[in-house]
This record gives structure tokens, sequence and C-alpha cells, in this order.
């Protein structure tokens, strides 16, 4: 019988299936940072188990950290406690693998898994975070999992869960100029709304997928989330496989070579049944920028907001509430308003290609007075190509600062706030109210419209 | 966990959509290293003003609302999978949450946490919106072992669905913790398969 990719992912991965109830699945890779953890550790602690298999957990610490002065002790008393039990935690259970703050492979949990090369294709990936779908780009079946689960891999290095719906989604041809993978995926999900693959594993596929690096893949898959999708993933190929190729948690020799056969059977097979399928043309796609408080809310950079009678009625308390909190109108065009704020960062687009995307726009140019930018790489690996590429001087001639690496204004759990009423242009991926600080009113967008947002201080199509 | 059986209670109203997880609980609660106290920062933003004095027009806020149902809008829980939420959901007092849709997490989430997310029609929705609005007296009654949901002030009933196993754990206030660590050798043996 023919068989989707995720379908061989995941039958080979089940260890057994509850009577009238989900399955139970083994999780290859666990990763595992400061602010979802430490209630699971001490629900080990409660019920006096170990860590069940310690080498399959990576632990760094990303959400809860500074971006700056990073080598001295962290300024506010509730996150250094955090961090702190993060590590005793790490300590008492034997954790192998612990990058805390300042380590060189410290940095945003969905950078560093992939470029170290703990994500490899064909696993089953899990993280006390949404955006674990991220790690679906190397053909994995990877997932966000709350605390409570969080405990049971620790425990048994498995979870139980349901299996989901599959979706396919093609997208045809190629993408203009100019028009980036986040681009795709805000896109997408202003077609799906933010409940749209509810209930769905999403898997990308067509010419405009396969013609992206793995950077890209990646911020496409991170975003499945975002439409309220389990996860989202991508067959292996060429590309994959040289990225994670030469890798240090990579295989090598022999194991490579008997790793990589498997991985080229990894993809859906001809005539293999989705329970829904979608096309899109890439042409069709614009670059995006949001202009509500979920990223479903999102619309070409030339276009207008909805107007109310193009909203339907259960929904228009929600969406004029939306409009209200973002000092919108209806039918109100965004080019050319003013901004206040820029983040170039978080697990969406924080990896070396976004920034070398935003460097190429302002390269010879000048940072608008008006706006503060916060540009953080996603790890310290990323940190370190930035200025082997030469691009921190780009950005030095240009007036921008480099921070240090961290999920920043992504969450704005440090100090990277947002004021109230300000406007934010940001790569992250979620514009919910209070995400990137109270009353902070964030419009969500791809490195390059960011990058024209930073020197015109305005909302700015890069292509023009 | 503690045991679910059958809960008839008033009801909290938020006819808001796609109401997501930051707003459920804010980042900047998630310091904590336990699980208590999150109820009193359920929906902090909508609930409090800058200076932590409540905001009289929130309905957590309004005494004519309470119980321990909170029903809102679809799209319930969605963005974030922090299980704060579902901890703060539940420290505020709340044990069933009624939604004509919910996010995938935090339906998970809710449920390892013996809170009971409660799938309806979004008419029958609308009809408690409704209802509560006139009357804020008005209770609903779930019953698990059946599966159902009745609005008491219309006489309306509708079946909700529940995983077969999920359910049996809700009712005995069993976790899923318990049952993967009874599996123990099932776990090696597919390991020593693999090699
Ligand atoms: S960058 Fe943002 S979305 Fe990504 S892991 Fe950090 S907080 Fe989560």
């Amino acid at each position: 019988m023919s068989k989707t990719l995720f379908d061989k992912i995941w039958d080979a991965h089940v260890v057994s299936t509850v009577e009238n109830g989900p399955t139970q699945l083994y999780i290859d890779r666990h990763f595992c940072h400061e602010v979802t953890s430490p209630q699971a550790f001490n629900g080990l602690r409660a019920r006096g188990l170990k860590v069940f298999r310690p080498e399959l957990t990576t632990m760094t610490a990303d959400h809860n950290t500074p971006t700056i002065d990073q080598d001295k002790p962290v300024k506010d008393p509730i996150s250094r406690n955090q961090l702190d039990t993060f590590a005793k935690n790490a300590a008492e259970f034997n954790m192998p693998l612990y990058y805390p703050l300042g380590h060189d492979k410290n940095g945003v949990v969905h950078i560093i898994g992939p470029e170290n090369g703990f994500t490899q294709p064909g696993m089953t990936i899990v993280c006390g975070d949404s955006h674990t779908s991220t790690h679906g780009a190397f053909g994995t079946i990877a997932f966000g999992i709350g605390t409570s689960e969080v405990e049971m891999v620790l425990a048994t290095q498995c979870v139980l869960q349901t299996r989901p719906k599959t979706m396919r989604i093609n997208y045809n041809g190629k993408l203009g100029a100019g028009v980036s993978a986040k681009d795709l995926a805000l896109f997408t999900i202003a077609k799906l709304t933010t409940g749209g693959a509810t209930g769905y594993f999403v898997e990308y596929a067509g010419e405009a997928i396969r013609n992206m690096t793995m950077e890209e893949r990646m911020t496409v898959c991170n975003l499945s989330i975002e439409m309220g999708a389990r996860g989202g993933m991508i067959a292996p190929d060429e590309t994959t496989f040289n990225y994670v190729k030469g890798r240090e948690f990579a295989p090598k020799g022999a194991e490579w070579d008997e790793k990589l056969a498997y991985w080229k059977t990894l993809k859906s097979d001809e005539g293999a049944k989705f329970d829904l399928e979608l096309d899109f043309d890439a042409a069709d796609i614009q670059p995006m920028i949001t202009y509500g408080t979920n990223p479903g809310m999102g619309m070409g950079i030339q276009e207008s907001i909805p107007t109310l009678d193009q909203i339907d009625e259960a929904g228009r308390i929600s969406f004029q509430k939306s409009l209200d909190y973002m000092g919108f109108q209806p039918g109100e065009q965004l080019l050319g308003k003013s901004i206040d704020y820029v983040f170039l960062g978080s697990c969406t687009n924080g990896r070396i290609e976004d920034f070398r995307i935003f460097a190429n726009y302002v390269k010879g140019k000048k940072k608008a007075d008006n706006v503060v930018v916060w540009l953080v790489p996603g790890s310290w690996g990323v940190e370190k190509q930035i200025r082997e590429e030469g691009l921190l001087d780009i950005f030095t001639d240009a007036g921008f600062l480099l921070r240090q690496p961290g999920c920043s204004a992504c969450l704005a759990m440090n100090d990277d706030k947002v004021p109230a009423g300000k406007y934010a242009v940001s790569t992250s991926n979620r514009n919910f109210e209070g995400r990137q600080g109270p009353g902070a009113r964030t419009i969500l967008a791809g490195p390059l419209v960011a990058a024209a947002a930073a020197i015109t201080g305005k909302i700015t199509d890069p292509r023009v | 966990m503690e045991k679910f059986g059958t809960l008839t209670s008033t009801v909290v109203p938020l006819p808001i959509e796609n109401v997501d997880t930051d707003q459920i609980i804010p980042a900047r609660f998630l310091k904590a290293t336990n699980k208590d106290g999150f109820g009193d920062n359920l929906f902090a933003d909508w609930r409090y003003n800058k200076d932590g004095s409540p905001k009289a027009d929130f309905i957590l806020n309004n005494p004519v609302f309470g119980g321990s149902i909170l029903v809102a809008g679809k799209n319930f829980g969605s963005g974030s999978s922090r299980e704060h939420a579902a901890w703060a959901i539940d420290g505020y007092g709340f044990k069933v949450v009624v939604s004509s849709f919910f996010a995938d997490i935090f339906k998970n989430n809710a449920l390892n946490n013996g809170v009971l997310p409660v799938v309806v029609s979004a008419e029958f929705l609308a009809e408690i919106f409704d209802g509560a609005n006139k009357d804020p007296k008005l209770t609903l009654t779930v019953d698990l072992e059946n599966q159902t949901i009745s609005n008491n002030a219309n006489g309306k009933s509708e079946s909700f669905e529940i995983n077969a196993y999920k359910k049996e754990c809700l009712l005995k206030g069993l976790d899923d913790i318990d049952y993967l660590l009874s599996k123990r050798e099932l776990i090696e043996a597919y390991e020593a398969s693999r090699k």
C-alpha cells in the first residue's frame, strides 16, 4: 500500500497502541529549555524516577535569557532562579547535553538542533515548545508538547499521541523576486486561518519548496503551528543530506551510508492518500505583513485591511477588538505607515540566511533614526558566521548593533520588550496581544520587509 | 489527578474567538519553577490595569458571573504549547472549558491536568452566550460518563466526543505517566529491535 512520508515515520516509531486510545510513540530526540521543563523534573523527583535516556535530550537555555552582558549574572532574580534550576536539574539527572548561557552551542532550541546535527531525517522529535515543527524541514515528525508530556519523555522516552490527519500543500511554480519563505508561510496561514490545519500534520511539497534552502524550509515548517497544525514536514532530498553531512552529531562513516540509504526512502509514495490536499501558485504570493493580533490576519504588503462586511458575523467582535488593539481601521492600507521597532531573530528567522538577506538590503544604507532595531542571532553558531562572513561590518556601517543569541523579543520574557502602543515590524512568529511586551503592536514580516522598515522607518515594499 | 464525574455549575462567558495561550497566561509569568499560583494571573492583561487594579469591564471581575465552567469563542487555546495555560485555568478553579473548537496542544494539556475541554456546536455555544447574558444564573451540566452537556436554561443537550482512553483516565484520576511507566518492557524491546 502506498504510504505518505508521515505514515512511514509514524509507523516506524509505534511501541504500542492503547485500546480505543492513542499511540505510544517512541521519541528519538527531545529538546528541552528552561521555561517548560522545571515542573517536569519536579514530577520525576516526586515519583522517585531517573531520566530514562539522558543522551537523547538536548538542553539549552534560550527563552528567559538576556541578549546583552550574558557573561554577567542575570539581573532579574526570578529569571536567574529559573536558569539556576535548569542547571541544577541538568546536574542532578546527569544530563550530558547541557548548553547553558555562554556555551558555544547555546542558542534558540530550534536553531541549535539542526546546526549541530541533532536533527536528522526520519526522526521523531519533541520539545516543550510549539515551534518544534521547525525540525520537520528535515523530514521528521516534530511537534510541540506540554510539560506533562516533557515529564513522560524524560521518564520513558515515549509520548501518547492520537494519530493526526494528514494534509499536503503543493506550491507550484517559483516564488517571485523579493518573496521569501516567510511570505509563503504567512500567505498560507492567511488562507487557512489560525485554526485551519488543526488536527492535521502537513507535508509541504512542490517546486517552490524543492527550490528552498534548508534555512527557508525551516522557516516554512516553523510556522505550521500558526495555522493550528500539529506539525509540518518536507521530504528530505540532496539539499537536506548536504546540510546534515559533517555536522557534529550527524552519523559518520559506514553509519552515514546506512542512514542515507534509509533517508532516501523517506518520501510520500506515488498515489499515497492524504486527508486533504491543497494547491497554491507560488507566483500569487507577495511580500506579506500582518495587521491584526493573530498570524492569520495577514495580507500582501500592497493590500488593505479587510472591511467589516468582509468578516463573518461571529468573528466581528474579535476582528474589531484586534484592530482597536493595533490602532488600525478596517479598509486601511499600511504601506508608508511609520513604525518604531524592528526585530530580526527568533526560531522563525534567526538563521544565517536571514541575516544575509537583511545585510544585503541594508548594505551601504543608513538605519532610520526613528527606529530601534534589535538584531538577535539565533545561536552563537549564527553569530560566529555573521562575523566570519563580514555581515557584522555591514551592520555596523549602517548603524546597527548585533545582540547576543536567545529568543529575545519573540516572547519578551527578558528585557527586550516593545513599549505599549509602539509598532514593531518583527520577523518572529506571533503577533498576539502583548506577545512582545504589554501593549506592544506587532506586525509580522519576513527579513527583507524588516530590513526595508529598518532603513526607511516605515512599512515599505522592499521590491520598489 | 482528581477524578471527574458530573458537574453542574454556572458559567463565565468569554465570547471572544482565537483566545491564544499568551492571553491565558502572558509569557512574563512563566518564570516560576512549580505549578502553583498561575490562577492569579489567568488572563492577566485583560484582567488587571498596569497598577494591578482589576479592570472593571473584564468578565472575571464582574461579580455577577462565576462558577467552574469557562465558555469561550471558537479556537480556544491556540498558539504557544505552554501548559501554564492549563495550570492557570485549573488554578483559577475552572474544571471545564466549553467552546466550539479547541487548539490541539491546549486540549491535551487540559486533559493532562484534569480539566475537561468540551466541544459543542456553534449553535449550542451561541445559546449559552445569549442565555447567560439574559440570566447569569444559567447553569450547564457536564456528564463525563454519558458524554453529555446540557444547557439547563433551555433544556437542550448535546453529546460530546472524548477519546475512550482519556475518558477512563479522567474518571479514575489516572495520568499518562502511570500508563507509560507500566510499559517499560515494551519500550526496551522496541529499542532492541531497532539496533
Ligand atoms: S524564538 Fe520564540 S517561538 Fe522560537 S522557541 Fe523562542 S520563544 Fe519560542
